[in-house]
C-alpha cells in the first residue's frame, strides 16, 4: 500500500512537472533570464507547490506518525555551512547551463529523446562520484 | 522566449505540491528527487528502498500521461550535448553536496521554513540565473 502510495506521488509530480511545463528547459530558462522577455511562470508554479506542500507539513506537524504508524522522517534546517553553498552554487550553474533540474529531467525522459537521457545519464554519475568522494572523505577523517 | 502560462504553472505546480505532501504523510519522506535518487542509486537491498524507485518510475509516467493529453511533450533544449554533460554531472554532484534540488530545498524545506533550504534555493537560483545572463547575453548563445 505504501509503495502504490509512492508510485502515485510520482505520478501526480510527474504530471505536475508536464503539465507546467518544467519538463521544457527552455520555459525555465526563460524564468531565469531576467533581462530577456522574462516568463514568470516558473515562480507561480514554485508558488502553489510551496502552498500545498506547506499545507501537507501543517497536517504532518499535528501528528507524531504518518497514516501507515510509520516516523515522520524530517531532515535538519538549521546549521547553513560551506557545502550546503557550496553543492547549491555547483547545482545553480548546472541548472543555468541546461535547464533541467532532478525532476523536470526524469519526468522529461518519457519524451524519448536522446539529450534528455544523456543529461540524465551525466546526473547520474555526477551522483554516484559524489558518493565515491565523500566516502574517501569521510574514511580518512 | 516563451509564453507567460499562469494557469498550467498554479495547476502543475499545486499537483507537484499535493504529491509532496502525500508521499510525507504516507510514507513519511520528504520528496527531495535528488535525494530520493541518490540514496536509490546506493541500491539498498530488500523492500526497505523500493519506494523510492517506484516514485521515481512514477515521473516520467506521470509526465507521459499528460504528454499523450496533450499530444506531445516538449522539450526544446538549447545546450549542446558536451554542455548537456558538464551540466549533468555539476547538477548530480551540487545536489547530492549540498544536499538537495529544487523540489527538496525548493518546495520542501522553503514550505517548512527551513533556514538551511532558503539559503541553499536563493543561492541556486541566483547562480542559474547569472549562468543564464552569462550564456544567453555575454556569450549570446540563444
Amino acid at each position: 500500500m505504501k509503495s502504490a502510495v509512492a508510485a502515485l506521488a510520482g505520478i501526480l509530480f510527474g504530471a505536475g512537472l508536464a503539465i507546467s511545463q518544467m519538463t521544457n528547459p527552455n520555459k525555465v530558462l526563460s524564468f531565469l533570464d531576467f533581462s530577456g522577455g522574462w516568463d514568470p511562470s516558473l515562480a507561480l508554479v514554485m508558488g502553489a507547490a510551496l502552498a500545498m506542500s506547506a499545507l501537507g507539513y501543517q497536517i504532518a506537524r499535528h501528528r507524531s506518525a504518518t497514516f501507515f504508524g510509520d516516523p515522520i522522517d524530517l531532515p535538519p534546517t538549521a546549521g547553513i555551512d560551506v557545502r550546503l553553498l557550496a553543492g547549491a552554487t555547483l547545482f545553480g550553474v548546472g541548472w543555468g547551463l541546461a535547464g533541467f533540474c532532478p525532476g523536470p529531467a526524469l519526468a522529461a525522459t518519457a519524451a524519448g529523446r536522446l539529450p534528455v537521457w544523456i543529461f540524465v545519464c551525466a546526473m547520474v554519475v555526477g551522483m554516484i562520484l559524489f558518493r565515491r568522494i565523500d566516502a574517501v572523505r569521510s574514511h580518512r577523517s | 522566449m516563451t509564453e507567460f502560462s499562469p494557469v498550467s504553472a498554479l495547476i502543475g505546480g499545486a499537483l507537484i505540491g499535493t504529491a509532496a505532501s502525500l508521499l510525507l504523510l504516507a510514507n513519511g519522506r520528504i520528496a527531495g528527487i535528488s535525494g530520493i535518487l541518490g540514496r536509490a542509486l546506493a541500491f539498498e537491498p530488500g523492500e526497505r528502498g523500493s519506494w523510492r524507485i517506484l516514485f521515481l518510475l512514477g515521473l516520467p509516467v506521470g509526465a507521459g500521461l499528460v504528454g499523450i493529453v496533450r499530444g506531445g511533450l516538449v522539450t526544446d533544449i538549447s545546450a549542446s550535448i558536451p554542455t548537456l554533460i558538464v551540466a549533468g554531472l555539476l547538477v548530480g554532484f551540487g545536489t547530492r553536496l549540498g544536499n538537495g534540488c529544487t523540489s527538496g530545498h525548493g518546495v520542501c524545506g522553503m514550505a517548512r521554513g527551513s533556514r538551511r533550504s532558503i539559503a541553499a534555493t536563493c543561492t541556486f537560483m541566483a547562480t542559474a540565473a547569472v549562468v543564464v545572463f552569462v550564456v544567453r547575453h555575454v556569450l549570446g548563445s540563444p
